[in-house]
Order: C-alpha cells, then sequence, then structure tokens
C-alpha cells in the first residue's frame, strides 16, 4: 500500500471504491501528518481529529451500505472562514477567537452531503486580509517549501495560505479557500499547489466570514486540476440564502480537465507584462505559451489596458466593503467584549483589542474612501474603472476562449520580508485581482521552479461561468509542466 | 386665506415636509424569515440574519417589495422596475450589523401626488418624493438595569416604508391632513396598519419659515414624532421658535430636534456638526432589485378601491353629500358597513342613519364598527322597517335605542312592543277631532294667525296615539280640519 497522504483525491477515491483501504485510515494518516507536520507550519488554528474519525466511520459505513458520496471519505483541511456548526472559527481574528457558529456555510454543508471529512480549520490572514498568512491573529503560518540550502521560513502566500500549506505538505489531500483579490491562486502559486477562483456567483458566501462581499468566492486548493475540478462541483451550485449566487447548472468539471486545448484561442494580455518582471517569471510564462501551442491551442496576443488600475482599485473596492462587513464585530452580541465607560468606549476597546493592524488599517482605509467628501473620488471612481475592467475582459473574450498569465510577480518570501511598506505587499495581488474585480474564474497552476527551488504558477482566466474552459487548459498545462517537484517539509518525506 | 404666523415683524409662511416611516404589514422580516408580528417575548423573533452573525447574508422578501409597490401604486407614484439597496453606516447597540439596509439613490418608488381635503373643503395636492423601503432597527432600554443596557432584536430587520413628501405643506392643518391621509391609504391596502400607538407609524416633520417670496431658509428636522396631534403641535412650536430666532437677530441652524408634547416644544438633540457621516453605499450582498412590468401590473389590477375614488363613487352612485361620502370612506370598515346597509334602499336614508345616530351610538359605547352591537344588516332591516312605513321615523329612534339595549332585531322589537305605524284614517282622525276638541283657546289662536301651533296640535295627536301614527297623514287630516 502507498503512503496515503501522498495520493491525489482522484486516486483515493478510487482505493477506497476498491477497499484498498478505509476512510478511517486515510483519515488516520492525515491526523498523524497534522500531529508531526502542523507544530512547525502552523497550517491549522482548530484541529478536529474527533469531528474527523466520526466522519470518516460515518464515510465509511455509507459506502458499505452503497451510498458513498463523490468525496466520501476525503479528509479536507476548511479555510477558518467557513461556519462549521459547532466548530469554532475565528476568521483568524482574536475578535472571533471563542465565536462558534449555531450554523453551517452552505458550501462545506455540501461537502459534508458528499462525504468529505473535516480535519480542521486552516490558518489564514485575519478576516482574509493579507497575502502572506502573516497578519492571523494566531500566529503565521510557515510555506512547506524552503529555498535551495536555506531553512529560512518562507511564506506560503495568502489568505489562504494555512490550506496551501496543508495541501502541499500533504497534511490535508485538498483544502477550501477563498479568493477575494488572489487569496486563492496566490498561496496555490507559493507552495506549487492548483487552486482556482470560480466565477463570482458559482460557490454560495452563505456561512463564510465575510471580507469583501461583492468580492469574495470560495474554491477549491488540491494537488492536481483534477482534484480541484471533484471538489469544485461538489462546492458550487446555487443557494437561495445567497442572492449573489448564480442560478446555473454546474458542469462536470473534471470531464473538462481533460478535454485538451486543440483548437482553443488563448490570450496573453500585453499590459501583464511589467517594468522589473523577473525574468524568471517572463520565461515562465512563455514555457506556457509553447506548452499550450504544442496541444494545438492558437495564442493570441491581446490588451487589457486597464489592468494598471486593478490593484488601486481593489484597495478602494475591498477595503470600503471590508469597513462596513466588520462594523458587526462590536462586543455586543457575540465574539470578544472588553467592557468600557460607556457603549463608544466599549466599541473601541473591544476592537482595537480584538483587530489586528492590517484589520485596523483596511477598516480605516474604507471608512475614508466612502466618507463625504471623498466618495466621489475614491469609491465612485473606483466603481466606474472596475466597469471599464470587466469591459477590458468581455472585450478580450470576444477574440479569445482563455487568458494565460503568471499568477504572481514573485516566488514565495520570507517570513518578516515586505512588512514594512503595507503597499509592497499589497503589490503580490497585481496579476489577481483584474480576474476577482471581473468576477472570472481563473485558477492557479504549478508550472515550475525558481532559482532557488522555489514553485511559480501560471493564472488562467475564464469566461464568467465557463470554469470547464479555465478546467481544459489547466488539464493541458499540468500535463506540459510535468510538476512533481516536492517541499522540504511533508508528510512521509525526509525530515 | 392663506395660513400664516404673525411675527413681530409681520407675517410669516411655514414650510413643511414630511418623512413618514410606515412599517410594512408582512409575515416575515425584509431580509429574514424571522416573524415580523409585534411584540412576543424580547429577542424570540431573531434570526442570525437579523443578529448580524458573520457569514448570514440577507434575502430580499418579495411580499415586502409587492407592498412597497402597492402603496406606490396608492400614491399615484412612478414605480421604478430598477431600484438599488444600499448600506447606511452607524454604530449603535440596537443595529446589529453596524448598518441598515436602505434605499438611498435608487428607491423602488419615485414621484407622486396626494390630494387632502381641509376644514374649508379645499382640496389640496401634495407631492410625494419617493418612498423606499429600509429595515428598522432593534430597541435599547436603558431603564431595565442598573448599569446595563438590554435590547430587543425583535424589531430588528422588520420592512419600513419611508414616504417622503415635498415640502408643499403650509400649515399644521395641512400636515395634519397629509399624515391622515397617508395612513387612511395604507390602511386600504392593507401595506401598513397605520397603528401610530405602538410606533408601526412615525414621521419626522421637516419645518423652516420664510417671509413671502423667498427662497426657503434653513431647516430643521423634527424626529420620531408618533401622533397626528404631535405633528400639528410641533409644526407650529418649531415655527414659532424659527421666527423668535430670526426676529431677534439669530439665525437658525440646520439641526436634528425632538419634540417634547408635555412642554409643548422642540429641543436640539443634534447638530449638523454632530451628524453621523452615513457613507452609504451599494448593498453588495444584494443584486439590483429589478421588477417585472407585469408583476406590477398583476398588483395594480388587485389594487382594492381607495378612498379618494370611493368617495367620489359614493356621491355619484349614492347621491349622498361629498362630504357625508368623505365621513364614510374614513375607514374601510365603516365604507364596508355603509354599503352593506345601503344595497337595495335608500342610499341617503342609510347615510343619515350611519352617520348619524349609528355613529352616535358607537361612540358613546366606545365601540368601533368590528365590535358593533348592532350589524349592517340589522341596521338595514330597522331602514326597512321605516321604508315600508311599518314604524315611522320617530318610533324608529325608540327600537334603534332598543335594539343597542337587547341585542334584538328590530321586527321583534316591533312586534314585541306593538309599535307598528298606525295609518288607519279613521283611527287618526278621531284622535284629531279629540285634540281639536280638547284645545278650542288654541285652535282660536291658530285661527287668529298663529300658525306655529300647528306643530302643537300635531305632537298631541302624536302623544295620543303613543307616537305609532303614520305623521303624514296626521299632518294632512290636522290641516284640513283646522282650515
Amino acid at each position: 500500500m502507498s503512503f496515503l497522504p501522498e495520493l491525489t483525491i482522484a486516486a483515493a477515491l478510487d482505493g477506497l471504491a476498491a477497499k484498498d483501504f478505509s476512510a478511517l485510515e486515510l483519515t488516520r494518516a492525515h491526523i498523524s501528518a497534522i500531529e508531526s507536520l502542523d507544530p512547525q507550519l502552523n497550517a491549522f488554528i482548530t484541529q478536529t481529529p474527533e469531528l474527523a474519525l466520526e466522519m470518516a466511520g460515518a464515510a465509511d459505513a455509507a459506502r458499505a451500505a452503497g451510498s458513498a458520496g463523490p468525496l466520501s471519505g476525503i479528509p479536507l483541511a476548511i479555510k477558518d472562514l467557513f461556519c462549521v456548526e459547532g466548530v469554532r472559527t475565528t476568521a483568524a481574528s482574536k475578535i472571533l477567537e471563542n465565536f462558534v457558529p449555531p450554523y453551517e456555510s452552505t458550501v462545506t454543508a455540501q461537502l459534508k452531503a458528499a462525504g468529505a471529512v473535516f480535519l480542521g480549520k486552516a490558518n489564514l490572514d485575519e478576516f482574509a486580509m493579507g497575502s502572506s498568512n502573516t497578519t492571523s491573529g494566531f500566529g503565521a503560518v510557515t510555506n512547506p517549501w524552503q529555498r535551495n540550502g536555506s531553512n529560512a521560513k518562507l511564506v506560503p502566500g495568502g489568505s489562504s495560505g494555512g490550506s496551501a500549506a496543508a495541501v502541499a505538505s500533504r497534511m490535508a489531500m485538498g483544502a477550501t479557500g477563498t479568493d477575494t483579490g488572489g487569496s486563492i491562486r496566490q498561496p496555490a502559486s507559493f507552495t506549487g499547489i492548483t487552486g482556482i477562483k470560480p466565477t463570482y456567483g458559482r460557490c454560495s458566501r452563505y456561512g463564510i466570514v465575510a471580507f469583501a462581499s461583492s468580492l469574495d468566492q470560495a474554491g477549491p486548493m488540491a494537488r492536481s486540476v483534477e482534484d480541484c475540478a471533484i471538489l469544485l462541483g461538489a462546492m458550487s451550485g446555487f443557494d437561495a440564502r445567497d442572492s449573489t449566487s448564480a442560478e446555473r447548472p454546474v458542469a462536470d468539471f473534471r470531464a473538462a480537465a481533460k478535454r485538451g486545448v486543440k483548437g482553443l484561442r488563448i490570450g496573453i494580455p500585453a499590459e501583464y507584462r511589467m517594468d522589473g518582471m523577473s525574468a524568471e517569471i517572463e520565461g515562465l510564462w512563455q514555457k506556457g505559451v509553447a506548452w499550450l501551442r504544442e496541444q494545438g491551442a492558437e495564442i493570441v496576443d491581446v490588451s487589457l489596458p486597464h489592468t494598471k488600475y486593478g490593484l488601486p482599485v481593489y484597495y478602494i473596492v475591498a477595503p470600503a466593503e471590508a469597513s462596513s462587513n466588520l462594523a458587526r464585530y462590536d462586543g455586543v452580541r457575540f465574539g470578544t467584549r472588553v467592557d468600557g465607560e460607556d457603549l463608544i468606549d466599549m466599541y473601541e476597546r473591544t476592537r482595537a483589542a480584538g483587530f489586528g493592524a492590517e484589520v485596523k488599517r483596511r477598516i480605516m482605509i474604507g471608512t475614508y474612501v466612502l466618507s463625504a467628501g471623498y466618495y466621489d473620488a475614491y469609491y465612485l471612481k473606483a466603481q466606474k474603472i472596475r466597469a471599464l475592467i470587466l469591459r477590458d475582459f468581455t472585450e478580450a473574450f470576444a477574440k479569445v476562449d482563455a487568458l494565460l498569465t503568471p499568477t504572481a510577480p514573485s516566488a514565495a518570501f520570507g517570513i518578516g520580508e515586505k512588512t514594512d511598506d503595507p503597499v509592497t505587499m499589497y503589490l503580490n495581488d497585481v496579476f489577481t485581482v483584474p480576474a476577482s474585480l471581473a468576477g472570472v474564474p481563473a485558477m492557479s497552476v504549478p508550472a515550475g521552479l525558481d532559482a532557488q527551488g522555489l514553485p511559480l504558477g501560471l493564472q488562467i482566466i475564464g469566461r464568467h461561468f465557463d470554469e470547464e474552459t479555465v478546467f481544459a487548459v489547466g488539464g493541458a498545462l499540468e500535463k506540459a509542466a510535468g510538476f512533481s517537484a516536492l517541499p522540504a517539509i511533508r508528510a512521509g518525506g525526509a525530515k | 386665506m392663506a395660513y400664516s404666523l404673525q411675527g413681530a415683524t409681520g407675517a410669516w409662511e411655514i414650510v413643511v415636509g414630511l418623512e413618514i416611516h410606515a412599517q410594512v404589514v408582512s409575515e416575515s422580516k425584509l431580509f429574514s424569515g424571522a416573524s415580523a408580528t409585534y411584540g412576543g417575548e424580547p429577542n424570540a423573533h431573531v434570526s442570525f440574519v437579523d443578529a448580524g452573525f458573520p457569514g448570514m447574508l440577507p434575502v430580499i422578501n418579495r411580499e415586502c417589495v409587492a407592498q412597497a409597490v402597492r402603496t406606490g401604486l396608492g400614491l399615484k407614484a412612478h414605480i421604478n422596475l430598477v431600484s438599488r439597496f444600499d448600506r447606511k453606516n452607524y454604530f449603535y447597540a440596537d443595529l446589529p450589523n453596524g448598518y441598515q439596509i436602505s434605499q438611498f439613490a435608487h428607491p423602488v418608488v419615485g414621484t407622486g401626488v396626494v390630494e387632502i381635503e381641509l376644514g374649508d373643503g379645499t382640496i389640496k395636492e401634495i407631492g410625494i418624493t419617493r418612498l423606499h423601503l429600509e429595515q428598522d432597527a432593534g430597541k435599547s432600554m436603558h431603564d431595565q438595569h442598573a448599569a446595563k443596557s438590554v435590547i430587543d432584536l425583535n424589531r430588528a430587520g422588520v420592512a419600513l416604508m419611508e414616504i417622503v413628501s415635498e415640502a408643499d405643506i403650509r400649515s399644521p392643518e395641512e400636515a395634519g391632513a397629509y399624515l391622515r391621509k397617508i395612513r387612511q391609504i395604507v390602511r386600504y391596502l392593507g401595506t401598513c396598519d397605520g397603528n401610530m400607538e405602538e410606533g408601526s407609524m412615525r414621521a419626522d416633520v421637516n419645518v423652516s419659515v420664510r417671509k413671502t417670496g423667498e427662497a426657503y431658509r434653513t431647516r430643521c428636522e423634527i424626529k420620531n414624532v408618533n401622533s397626528v396631534r404631535f405633528v400639528m403641535h410641533a409644526v407650529e412650536a418649531e415655527a414659532l421658535r424659527q421666527i423668535e430666532v430670526y426676529e431677534s437677530g439669530g439665525s437658525v441652524t440646520q439641526e436634528t430636534r425632538l419634540y417634547d408634547p408635555a412642554r409643548g416644544e422642540t429641543r436640539s438633540m443634534r447638530s449638523k456638526e454632530d451628524a453621523h457621516d452615513y457613507r452609504y453605499f451599494p448593498e453588495p450582498d444584494l443584486l439590483p432589485l429589478v421588477l417585472d412590468e407585469a408583476w406590477v401590473a398583476a398588483l395594480k389590477e388587485k389594487l382594492p378601491e381607495l378612498p379618494d375614488e370611493k368617495r367620489a363613487r359614493f356621491r355619484d352612485d349614492y347621491g349622498i353629500t361629498f362630504y357625508d361620502a368623505g365621513v364614510l370612506v374614513a375607514e374601510q370598515a365603516t365604507a364596508d358597513f355603509y354599503e352593506q346597509v345601503a344595497k337595495g334602499r335608500d342610499a341617503k336614508l342609510a347615510a343619515n342613519w350611519v352617520t348619524g345616530d349609528f355613529f352616535a351610538a358607537l361612540n358613546r359605547s366606545g365601540n368601533t364598527i368590528e365590535t358593533s352591537p348592532i350589524s349592517a344588516d340589522g341596521l338595514g332591516e330597522l331602514l326597512d322597517l321605516i321604508t315600508d312605513k311599518t314604524i315611522n321615523g320617530r318610533i324608529a329612534k325608540d327600537v334603534f335605542e332598543a335594539m343597542l339595549e337587547t341585542g334584538d332585531r328590530a321586527r321583534k322589537i316591533v312586534a314585541d312592543r306593538g309599535l307598528t305605524q298606525v295609518t288607519d284614517t279613521g283611527a287618526i282622525e278621531a284622535a284629531v277631532d279629540a285634540v281639536i276638541a280638547a284645545n278650542p283657546d288654541k285652535v282660536a289662536e291658530y285661527k287668529s294667525g298663529k300658525d306655529k301651533l300647528f306643530g302643537f296640535f300635531v305632537g298631541q295627536v302624536m302623544k295620543a296615539m303613543a307616537g305609532k301614527s303614520n305623521p303624514a297623514i296626521v299632518n294632512e287630516l290636522m290641516k284640513a280640519k283646522l282650515g
């Protein structure tokens, strides 16, 4: 029997179906990996081994009864932004340190219904605000990858850094993430795994702690394109409890991942070739172009002229919505409360103690851009440019079926780097925010290593609700890249 | 003559606009499935959405939108097929999300108009600026505990319609008439119960004063006034205060004020400088509210007859006065009662009885139409007895009183008490002769020109016949006998 945590979800489902091993065995192997690795990586805020074993037992029983779901017995990490009934849900914030939701997010409810096993709640940047998982109120997450010949601790990216580290290190077979401006794709790129942010509206946001409502979208992270397809199939679908969720049929993403790219037109947006971009990133991008062309795709140069405004627009719209979404953390009804002289004093003490620096920064930015006298200059203008960015994509997609770009401007950086100036940190999202602002689906697939031995991802962006084409291109890239490098810290690996 | 207030510097015109908050009649709240019923144990009607729990999302309640559209149609207003919800951000302990979901930039209902009737019978149009939907906040109570405030979120999230008028109102009377008219319309529509005592309807009153012909001066907003009478008083009190400020050389600052009914004055609540910056922006958890034209048309089709139309119809179809018609349509239940009584009967007689003895009896006994001891059918039976001359009008009043006392039907009372009208000419003639014979001196006076005595003779005959004689026959015979 192979070392179970190394299996893909697809392979594990085959093994479970063939009774090569049980869901309990598979889950125990992952619990044991978490026990040995998580003290180093800090990928989990809350581990739920008892719940996991109970779910695994139920999965085995279901399989024995012939009623196994599509994810029956597959151990997953759940980003700690998804409410799981009866399990502490913190959003990596001290203000929700002891919050146990009495309700279940739609996405996790669907995963439960599909038979998945929940290993625990994965670490993240506080309220998903960050690109390095260093803003967590429960400590930074360490990337399981290390630079050649160095054991310096690197960030796993963010905000879904715990999910990414757990999947990359083989502590979980897959994970849920959420992506507001790149929070699935950038950590996937930093940790050598695959992640997809589906179309806005594809997965219900019900029960997911909100960061920026018009951008937040749940998606899967896993070690193969096919695994992401399996997970997304279970996570997506219309939900009447989320008015922004789309009433659209969910396609067979797994089949789409094997479609190939023959005859597809792939756009290469000129504006993503930025000044000062490293030769390695540029080189990898060209490789990706070559791989797709070799497999029968037609490569087309396209223009997304408003790309350069993506970051500033994002850092107006997202904090604006966040400043309002986070007003409910006031110490009145749930979560942390620090008593004060009066109501206002209680608010101030509670929020001062409960929120970290980055969250406070974004609340202040968001409050500012919505203020009387500044609204038109910032928020309103940002919304107008957001519409232009969407138009860029619409026009490009009249000519091509998908776009290929790098996922992030660099490989993983060291914990503690890029912290002096928040803007340097925000630049991590430069390639990912435009798709978020436009609401189109986008995936990161590991495509190679940089000179220091760190993984780099390529991003595929597709049309609204055309995740199938994104999976097809992702599958083709994965096949051509043959990415097989392994992180230094992983279950079953050399210590 | 237009209303004005006299100050030391002459006449002042007042300018008033009202923002009426009307709680929508609906099963559940505007954005959650929790019950919107008034009352209940504190915090019994609260969902996780209402309490602003993490990850909870609003979903628009279709029925609340329908109620707003019905109200808009009732206000002859433009229905916006595309509208949008916004967030109004501010912190308060009974506002769970830290924002109220409202419609700021794009309300569901646009401009409309209502007609009000003033005491002298003149009709005036008051413009409606807009109607929008928004959620109510919870209730803070500061008197339940020595050191703590307690919060009841039952009301949090209940749908409100904010109905904003143009600044077309020029007197306290007009303000009162407008508020009553809006209340009448929403009650007819069943979109708000209009109960101001329970707070399901309340008004913010914007008041300014000016000299005739001037542009508008600075206005003050008096918050949360909760009766028609208080609105009228608050308008006058605030206008007088502003006049005094101007006439003593000061200037009015834009601010929010409260009306104190005990003192009959308004006082400052917060000035413009302390005013919240609500940081409105489009609610990203909701898509724009897009209404289907056919859906709106179907709502319009099913709209009940509104008071203005009903009043005109009563006047035209029943031949009653416009004034009486106005009294009868004031409440839907009264109008329905009247129509039941009038159906197939003398409509004018019905109107006289309903607005006269019947209303008086209700007032006296503290009853409403709903709790009336006499049904429309019962009153109708009494009218039938008058019309078919079984009893005369005088006896009918006694029968009516007996109906109130006993709860018996009119026909039974008339039969039991032998009140059937005497139309036997012979019997009446005998009574007439007897009265003439018994009063020779009065007959002489009458004949010498004292016409007024005719009533006396008729009265004596009626008395002799215990009121049961047909008054027309008595008159006729008496006139003939007295020559």
